[in-house]
């Protein structure tokens, strides 16, 4: 709530609290290990490490948070001062955090219990000054406080453009190094950037306005020519993703299972509304029976051995017969009893494949290997580029299928139970044919993608279907949008792609993971790319309260 | 319409009752051989089931958790089995020193006591710092919500434990007046086990007479029938969901050093399984009912610790105990298709569920 | 759209310009099968590793990382340039080994692989590093069938510095045969390297004329272990062989003396928890213990220097027994490399790709940290001295294996 400080005398209270919370985060940030770790990764080189900009960045936020909730970012030149000493305060208190673990880490040996507390860490933070550098710490964190609270001077228009470049950078540096090994920002490049990036948010909404005011002036077969382009330019592009490199191509591939498994689970839970926590269950089924199939080690089937295209059928049939089976047992159930049931089975089927009860039919602990790649007419699916394309023709289907059934009338069955079970049976929707056919269609889709996965990895462990599958896949439809499918790709791309790339990270990876799904629901529960229906009604909750 | 319908729900539940009575029936079939080959002596059915009483003793204390945080707010506090780990791990510090001091072993009841306290709150703390930060602001939102938040908030803290104090193994000091058997009715029963048991009774008994005769229980209640008719009777509906909070976090952390007596291992990724069992204990006994998840909770220890060697034995299964979490949700399965709302069933469930 | 256009151009224009100034001059000519990595001057030398650097068996790859790291340290250069390392996460699964030896196989500067830690990865991995072309060396994947006489022709270019599972669960069984145990019991933990190396061992014991009462098995996040090992006790054993990881490892060996008709069975595991970690987790129960190692003691005369730069380095007291696996496996490729790679008068080096692997699979009576090492026709390099070693105190701080010989635990056989 902006007030008017004019007359009033300056609130110490707020910035102090504001910079402690974030003094905490910045001790929690070190402690944990995050700062020393990825100090070794440089944002510019010789320059500014990445843990060094993380620490800057949780710098900034709290000042701009303090100046924020303290009402001085709305003011005039009034209370100039009070503005700078609001940001300076914020900022000296986040260092005092800081300042404390440094001085008692000398006294004390917090390594006994704190591992990550070292001497590089404390050298770090005092700017490699050690113990002396304390005083430095705190001078840099006031005088950091203040230099945020003076970009509150500039125009809001600059401010964003020039804060938007600065955040972009250490993330640019970040996807460089990790797509280009050993390659690494300089200090020329780095300014180039920055001001490309600053110049380009600073002017990015007038020429995106433009160029849509242009469009809409067009005749209407000029903007489907336009709109046809468009697509057409985005395909080509999906489609000349694997030139990029065998790495990158891995990596999509991986995304894309994910999506088919997202499409599929989002029947389930974002059309039908049944939680399902047991997903992978379907996903495995479909690999086993691919993996069992085709490889050449698996004897108790007899001569049998189809090739990826003659056993893909019945690895789709197989799951999809799972998901009914599943399906029939918990039909009375609803919500969190759902939820738990389904988890449990997937836990069985995961326990039972590793199981030495199985053992001599699925490979046990020992997994089932030399599981054959698809042939095309001779032409061996081989390589990660390759196998892209039978994902992407996999997603493609899927998808057509997905949004197909959406709009159709078992689609709107689906949307009426998810709303109100009670009111849907009443309305003469047949609850049995219409939850199973869900159950179905989701677990033919996983089906689909555990049989690639299988093709993929050409050979599969029990270990490969933890419960993580079921919640990854879960929260990448939920971070997307629930019922929507643009979202689950987007989803995809964000939940399974971005942490590949931050490998190095892989200490932390899932500790990010979960600090993005509580700060996603907290500020955004709809999903980056909703579904036109749940934002209206999460809107329509809001607008109620 | 509606005939189709009535011809087609019988078939589905003829389908599960079949399928519930085969699965009765191998286990029947799966009992009997193993009995009958006669492999086990009398008294190691005994230790299996008293094993699994002290294991059950902990899913119940966990459980109970759950099923507050259920009965008052819907919702499956995913996170809750991170609360349970935070406490013990704590506690670990504190009873390493203890034990260096010597106090541990002098005075052993003064010196777990201290432990047991300071778990309680550390996993308390947590607890209400989790409904603070992350379910408050959501309690409006559609169901989903609140349980993703709840999933990145158990990430989020098992990984922060990790990163801030380790990936090694965590052992408990041992205490020398816990160790060996004491006899009770005739069966040797290991100390930590009587202690297990005998705490979880008492601390359960406590919970059901709080609950049922104190202002605090009573409004607890009126919260979980109805918010919005509670708030309109004068109560503070976000004070009661904090203390219930509070409560679940303070029997979890208790839970946890019971745990760290019996196992002695404390890890930042302890919590997950125990808290996946935990919850199914819950949802067995009755989810949002307090005699359910005590019921529950000792009916899948048993289970897990005797089933797999009296029912999976008999039917020629090698290496049975792999298989007992499959077991224990095969079980859960099945008291799902004939009670669908568990043990003690709850009679929401139906409504609100 | 002019202006662009000419960015462009120009664009291009330079990186032709700079590509063609950078292009080697036709002095060397390649003719290996599998093409050549050539390093200009003062370029390093790059060596990738895959190992589990998260989860829960991070331990055992950052043991392995550091071995590798020790190894670059001592060696400094390779002709006059210097070695840089880059490692990726390859975790305990197969789809962690494919997607980071991908990672590692795109980099067309790299010359061999450290790798993986687990035997899953490693047959994800395999295809995929031999496709490059690249050497590939484990030095902790114990699955016989990797190095096995009828392995995937696609195999050919990995190697290993890890003792086969056949020796070391085979040593497990003599010992306990001959220290008079007859009826064993083995539990393994749904991994494919407990699984293994039991059946390895109980086969063996059988041959030797043992029996075996029980072969059970746990989840590795199991902690209530009594209800099996009363399964267990009712089968009469008089040796426990669990051959599993430290945090189920640990819960057994305390809880078997818990279980009545166990109190005296002599418990024995494999290197998977020669950890003081383990002694921590199980207490005093542990006393007595066996486990089947490598032979320390039989080490080569720098092991004790190099364990001093470990501690130094890091910070810590070993974490897992492959540290020294590693380092051999960096040495033997520094030495093929040294063997095989040509240099230009400019310092220029070109490595065969072929001629490195097949440099690496000629290795003879390499003197390594672990012993001797001489690589069979499939791969395995090992010198596979096992010995089995006796836990005198249960306290993990007097932890120190090898130091000499009487440290705990203590080498009893052979």
């Amino acid at each position: 709530m902006p007030a008017i400080h004019s007359e009033t005398r300056f609130d110490w209270s707020q910035p102090v609290k504001t910079g402690l919370l974030g003094g905490v985060a910045a001790l929690l940030l070190s402690l944990i290990g995050v700062i020393e770790a990825s100090h070794a990764r440089p944002v510019i080189s010789g320059i500014i490490s990445l843990g060094q900009a993380l620490l800057l960045i949780v710098f900034v936020l709290t000042c701009v948070a303090a100046i924020r909730r303290a009402g001085y970012a709305r003011q005039e030149t009034s209370s100039r001062g009070r503005l700078l000493l609001c940001g300076g305060v914020a900022g000296l208190m986040v260092s005092v955090a800081l300042a404390a673990l440094v001085l008692i880490g000398n006294v004390v040996n917090l390594r006994a219990v704190f591992i990550k507390a070292s001497p590089e860490l404390y050298h770090l933070l005092t700017l490699g000054l050690d113990t002396g550098g304390v005083l430095a710490l705190l001078m840099s964190g006031f005088l950091l406080g203040i230099v945020v609270g003076a970009t509150y001077l500039l125009p809001a228009r600059l401010r964003r453009a020039i804060a938007m470049a600065l955040g972009a950078i250490p993330l640019l540096a970040v996807l460089y190094g990790a797509f280009f090994p050993g390659r690494r920002f300089t200090l020329p490049g780095a300014l180039a950037l920055f001001v490309v990036l600053s110049a380009g948010s600073y002017w990015g909404g007038d020429i995106r306005s433009l160029v849509k005011q242009r469009v809409a002036s067009l005749p209407p077969a000029g903007q489907r020519v336009y709109k046809i382009a468009l697509w057409a330019l985005v395909a080509l592009l999906v489609l000349l993703l694997p030139t990029t490199g065998s790495y990158p191509s891995q990596m999509l591939d991986l995304v894309g299972l994910y999506i088919l498994m997202g499409l599929g689970l989002n029947i389930v839970v974002g059309f039908a509304g049944l939680l399902d926590l047991g997903y992978v269950a379907f996903f495995a089924i479909g690999a086993y029976t691919q993996a069992v199939l085709t490889s050449p080690e698996i004897r108790w089937l007899g001569e049998v051995r189809l090739t990826f295209w003659e056993a893909l059928p019945f690895s789709v049939l197989m799951a999809t017969l799972a998901g009914v089976i599943l399906g029939i047992p918990v039909l009375r159930m609803r919500g969190d009893y759902l939820a738990i049931v389904t988890l449990g089975f997937g836990e069985i089927i995961r326990i039972v494949a590793l199981s030495d009860w199985l053992k001599p039919y699925i490979g046990g602990s020992n997994g089932i290997t030399r599981i054959p790649k698809p042939v095309i007419g001779g032409w061996e699916l081989a390589t990660p580029g390759r196998l892209y394309y039978l994902i992407i023709a996999g997603c493609l289907l899927a998808a057509v299928i997905a949004a197909r059934l959406k709009h159709s009338r078992l689609g709107r069955a689906w949307m009426a139970i998810r709303e109100d079970e009670d009111v849907a049976q009443a309305m003469g929707i047949d609850l049995v044919r219409t939850k199973l056919l869900a159950f179905a269609t989701g677990a033919a889709f996983s089906g689909l993608s555990g049989a690639i996965f299988a093709a993929m990895i050409t050979s599969i462990y029990p270990h490969s279907f933890h419960l993580l599958v079921s919640i990854n896949t879960l929260g990448l439809i939920i971070v997307g949008g629930m019922g929507s499918i643009p979202g689950v790709i987007l989803g995809s791309l964000a939940l399974v792609g971005l942490p590949e790339i931050l490998r190095e990270f892989s200490e932390y990876r899932l500790l990010i993971y979960g600090v993005a799904l509580v700060y996603m629901m907290l500020v955004r529960p709809e999903g980056l790319l909703p579904e036109a229906r749940r934002k209206l009604e999460l809107h329509e909750a809001e607008a109620a309260e | 319409m509606l005939q189709r319908l009535r011809r087609q729900i019988p078939g589905t539940v003829v389908i599960m009752w079949c399928i519930g009575i085969a699965i009765l029936g191998i286990v029947f079939w799966g009992t009997v051989a193993t009995l009958r080959s006669g492999k086990y002596a009398s008294a190691q059915w005994v230790d299996l089931f008293v094993y699994g009483i002290a294991q059950g003793g902990i899913y119940a204390l966990i459980a109970l958790g759950y099923t507050m945080v259920y009965g008052v707010l819907r919702m499956i506090n995913f996170a809750h089995s991170e609360v349970f780990m935070s406490g013990p791990y704590i506690g670990y510090y504190v009873a390493l020193a203890l034990d260096q001091a010597g106090l541990l072993n002098r005075y052993p009841v003064l010196g777990l006591g201290i432990v047991i306290l300071v778990a309680m709150t550390v996993s308390t703390t947590i607890a209400v710092l989790l409904e603070r930060i992350a379910y408050r602001p959501l309690r409006r939102a559609p169901r989903l919500v609140p349980l993703i938040t709840a999933i990145g908030a158990s990430y989020f803290l098992s990984y922060a434990f990790l990163g801030l104090f380790g990936s090694d193994l965590k052992g408990y000091p041992e205490i020398q007046a816990l160790k060996g058997t004491w006899n009770i009715l005739g069966v040797e029963v290991l100390r930590p086990q009587i202690v297990v048991i005998v705490a979880a009774l008492v601390m359960l008994a406590g919970l059901y007479l709080f609950v049922r005769h104190t202002k605090t229980g009573k409004a607890m209640q009126a919260v979980a029938e109805d918010k919005d008719c509670a708030a309109l009777m004068g109560i503070n509906v976000d004070r009661i969901i904090v203390i219930t909070f509070a409560i679940g976090g303070a029997l979890a952390g208790a839970a946890g050093v019971f745990y760290a007596l019996l196992f002695k291992q404390v890890k930042f990724n302890m919590g997950f399984f125990p808290g996946i069992k935990a919850f199914t204990s819950a949802v067995l006994g009755g989810i949002g009912n307090v005699t359910g998840a005590m019921v529950g909770g000792m009916f899948l220890g048993i289970a897990e610790s005797l089933f797999p060697n009296l029912v999976l034995d008999g039917l020629g299964i090698p290496a049975p105990y792999q298989l007992k979490d499959a077991l224990a949700f095969t079980l859960l399965v099945l008291v799902l298709i004939f009670r669908p709302t568990g043990i003690l069933g709850e009679r929401l469930a139906a409504k609100k569920a | 759209m002019n202006k662009k256009s000419l960015v462009l151009v120009s664009m291009v224009l330079l990186i032709t310009l700079l590509a063609a100034a950078c292009k080697p001059k036709a002095k060397f000519e390649c003719t290996d099968p599998k093409g050549c990595v050539d390093i200009a001057p003062g370029e390093p030398v790059r060596i990738g590793y895959m190992f589990v650097i998260s989860g829960s068996d991070a331990p055992l790859g950052n043991d392995t990382k550091y071995g590798l790291e020790i190894a670059v340290d001592d060696k400094k250069e390779i002709l006059g340039h210097p070695i840089e390392v880059v490692g990726e996460d390859c975790m305990c699964s197969a789809e962690g080994g494919q997607t980071a030896s991908t990672k590692l196989a795109a980099d067309p500067k790299l010359v061999a692989v450290v790798g993986t830690n687990c035997s899953s990865a490693a047959r994800a991995a395999i295809p995929v590093m031999c496709g490059a072309g690249i050497s590939m060396i484990s030095p902790s994947n114990t699955a016989p069938d990797l190095t096995a006489e009828d392995r995937p022709a696609e195999y050919w270019c990995y190697l290993r510095t890890a003792h086969n599972d056949k020796v070391q669960g085979a040593a497990m069984a003599e010992f306990a045969w001959q220290k008079g145990f007859r009826k064993a019991a083995t539990i393994h933990d749904g991994s494919l390297y407990a699984d293994k190396l039991q059946q390895v061992f109980a086969e063996k014991f059988k041959e030797l004329g043992g029996t075996i009462t029980a072969q059970e098995a746990v989840g590795p996040e199991d902690t209530d272990m009594k209800p099996v090992l009363t399964r267990i006790a009712a089968t009469q054993p008089d040796f426990i062989y669990y051959p599993i990881f430290i945090a189920a490892g640990a819960q057994i060996t305390k809880q078997a003396r818990e279980v009545p008709g166990l109190e005296n069975v002599q418990l024995a595991g494999a290197d998977g928890v020669f950890s003081p970690d383990f002694l921590e987790g199980a207490g005093d129960a542990v006393l007595g213990f066996y486990w089947s190692s490598p032979d320390f003691t039989a080490f080569g005369a720098g092991y004790k220097e190099f364990l001093q730069k470990y501690e130094t380095k890091y910070g810590v007291k070993v974490l897992a027994p492959f540290h020294a696996h590693s380092y051999d496996a960096a040495m033997m490729i520094f030495a093929a490399i040294e063997k095989v790679a040509v240099k230009d008068p400019d310092g220029t080096l070109h490595i065969g790709r072929k001629a490195l692997s097949d440099a690496l699979f000629a290795t003879k009576d390499f003197k390594g940290l672990t012993g001797n090492l001489t690589c069979s026709p499939t791969g395995d390099c090992a010198d596979p001295k096992i010995a089995v070693y006796q836990c005198m105190n249960a306290d993990p701080a007097t932890w120190n294996p090898g130091a000499d010989p009487d440290s705990n635990p203590k080498k009893v056989w052979p």
